[in-house]
């Protein structure tokens, strides 16, 4: 008897489970068919390509490169590298990223509601936090699934083209960057949701995002280069170790959090994201450092952005659950 | 014994200084049709979204199929098929593709949900509509839609916020007759809120007035023109086949018959005003006398007459 009942308890939690999976569904067909996101799909593999193109027809020049201690590692060069005339697509992801977490989100919880099926989908037996997380989790996938490809179709061509297998430590340096990217888009993401929660109009939502995002990108850095200027006397510029703090703010931007991660990682000679003493460059033999070294270099970045995306998510879930259905 | 499937106890919503809704009581007995009426603004969708869990009552307590809907929402809304008066669906995907999502969301398998959701639109009449995008919907079509939508999920209840907004009259005709067929057939307790009278008139078993927060009356439309125009006079009409001649004497003696109030004749008319229903005997007596009575007409208070007279008291009472 009591078996029985627990098989009957068990399947009926097993079909509460279903809901939120058939939300997650929607959610990615939803953002598939969006013209917002298939346009920027578009953009970021277009860039992807155009910094392929550029970084495979400089790869010889940059392999043969001996002076450098990381010339062998022949896909993070195929990221990294570029002649001038496009930045490498890293860079590119740091803004085209913002972006595409702005679009998924700025609409994601007002357009419902103006549409009414806000109040449709809750009247359903479904828990209120479902409705946000099915959108967080899409998002995810959705994002993952787009750099993972991206990453592997790099992989697979640069595979085609030179030849030369893999190395460990390159996918797991590669791995991690995915990570980050996709952390970083989903911050952005979580932004606009928070937006998209407060303000009734989608448009309202999506400049203030977009908004957001120009503060970090242009003023942020104008605004603490004009405060550090007031603060810091003239005579003392050169002894720059008590006014660190300064430095510190300049790399507390996201875009900095991320390109100060990404670019460690994908550049394994990179030693220091702070300015370095003689004395410390002194003994170091010009070498690249391993892959645990370089996450003890960008941990706190890697952990500052995870951190940062979930407060975010968190003050949405927050807001959303006090958030009045009616009107 | 009528058992009551929700059951409203001193529920309360304060928004500021004001209660929204102000110590509603209110049961509804499982089978019937139940009229919310109410002006715009009354606290009806309030009070809606409190019992299915959607708003937080400020005091009071709502139950619905035995569950209360604060602690246990998910239960109740299992239970409950709501339609809010503006229904909105996905645009973008076509009327049974939202049909299954909202099936799924109920914990039906995707095929399941498909078959049910085919038959369903069936019912309400919109199996030609199967696949156009709901975008393409007109507001009559969006209306059955929800109402598909209320019944893919098998409820025992079903709560209609304005169902007849916007749809032309015999649109409504149709939509309510569909309303009344479906709760008789499957026994499902209906509560509509709404503010055209007429239209909840022909279909409740019983109506509840509701103004600003409060339940003022509650009964059937018989009832309820008993509670308010117990006091207020019935109105006769009588037509003769000639103009009216009545003597002084026969006048006064009319006015004897049971302290009538008010007698005025005009060409072949009578029209006479007293305090309970005397139409037999005011009959009656003209006959006796040899009138040739052509028609009676006694006024009869709709429910028209019922909201008017309760909103010129809450105007007054302002």
């Amino acid at each position: 008897m009591a078996i029985s009942y627990t098989d009957f308890s068990f399947s009926k939690s097993l079909n509460k489970s279903v809901p939120i999976w058939a939300m997650v569904r929607k959610e990615i067909s939803d953002h598939i068919r969006s013209w917002q996101f298939i346009i920027l799909l578009m953009i970021i593999i277009f860039t992807f390509f155009a910094s392929m193109y550029v970084a495979i027809s400089n790869l010889n020049s940059a392999i043969s490169n001996t002076k450098d201690p990381d010339h062998l590692l022949i896909y993070l060069k195929l990221l990294t590298i570029t002649d001038g005339s496009l930045p490498p697509f890293h860079v590119f992801i740091s803004f085209l990223g913002p972006l595409l977490g702005i679009s998924l989100g700025f609409n994601a919880i007002n357009s419902e509601q103006q549409n009414g099926t806000l109040i449709r989908v809750m009247a359903q037996p479904i828990y209120r936090d479902n409705l946000l997380l099915s959108k967080f989790i899409s998002v995810t996938i959705l994002i993952s699934t787009m750099f993972l490809t991206l990453s592997l179709l790099m992989i697979g061509g640069g595979l085609l083209i030179t030849g030369v297998p893999i190395e460990f430590e390159e996918v797991v340096r590669i791995l991690s960057y995915i990570i980050i990217c996709v952390f970083y888009v989903e911050f952005w993401f979580s932004l606009s949701i928070i937006f998209s929660i407060r303000f009734k109009q989608a448009a309202t939502a999506a400049i203030a995002a977009i908004g957001l995002w120009l503060f970090f990108t242009i003023f942020y850095n104008m605004i603490i280069n004009v405060i550090a200027k007031v603060i810091i006397p003239k005579s003392n510029m050169f002894s720059s170790s008590p006014y660190s703090w300064i430095e510190t703010l300049f790399h507390m931007a996201p875009s900095q959090l991320y390109t100060d991660a990404t670019t460690t990682l994908l550049i394994p000679k990179v030693r220091s994201l702070g300015p370095m003493s003689m004395e410390q460059m002194a003994g170091a033999i010009p070498n690249s450092l391993p892959i645990r070294d370089s996450l003890l270099i960008v941990w706190p970045q890697v952990s500052g952005l995870i951190s940062v995306t979930i407060a975010c998510f968190a003050l949405a879930y927050y807001f959303f659950m006090r958030k009045e259905i009616k009107c | 014994m009528k058992t009551s499937i929700i059951e409203l106890k001193g529920l309360t919503k304060r928004y500021g200084s004001i209660n929204v809704v102000d110590h509603l009581n209110l049961n509804i007995h499982k089978g019937e049709i139940f009229g919310l009426l109410g002006p715009n603004g009354a606290g009806k969708t309030t009070t809606i979204l409190m019992m299915l869990g959607l708003i937080e009552p400020t005091s009071g307590i709502a139950k619905v199929c035995g569950h209360n809907s604060i602690s246990s929402p998910i239960n109740v809304k299992s239970k409950v098929g709501y339609m809010p008066d503006n229904v909105g669906f996905y645009d973008h995907m076509t009327g049974l593709e939202n049909l299954v999502y909202i099936g799924q969301l109920n914990g039906l398998s995707r095929l399941e949900a498909e078959k049910s959701a085919i038959s369903i639109m069936k019912t309400v009449g919109l199996d030609n509509a199967l696949n156009t995008k709901t975008a393409a919907y007109s507001r009559g079509m969006k209306q059955r839609l929800g109402l598909a939508d209320v019944l893919i999920k098998e409820p025992e209840v079903i709560i209609m916020d304005e169902p007849t907004l916007g749809i032309d009259p015999s649109g409504v005709q149709d939509f309510l007759k569909l309303i009344k067929t479906l709760s008789r057939k499957h026994g499902l307790t209906v509560l509509l809120s709404s503010h055209h009278l007429n239209q909840v008139q022909k279909i409740c078993d019983r109506v509840g007035i509701f103004v600003k927060g409060k339940l003022l009356a509650q009964g059937n439309i018989e009832q309820l023109s008993e509670q308010l125009f117990s006091q207020t006079s019935h109105q006769v009409s009588i037509t003769l086949s000639e103009p009216v001649k009545l003597t002084q004497e026969e006048e006064l003696a009319l006015q004897e018959l049971a302290k009538i109030e008010h007698i005025y004749k005009e060409n072949s008319q009578i029209y006479i005003n007293c305090n309970k229903t005397l139409t037999p005997s005011i009959v009656r007596f003209l006959v006796e006398r040899n009138y040739n009575i052509i028609g009676v007409h006694q006024k009869t208070y709709g429910l028209e007459d019922i909201y008017q007279k309760y909103f010129e008291n809450q105007h007054l009472n302002v």
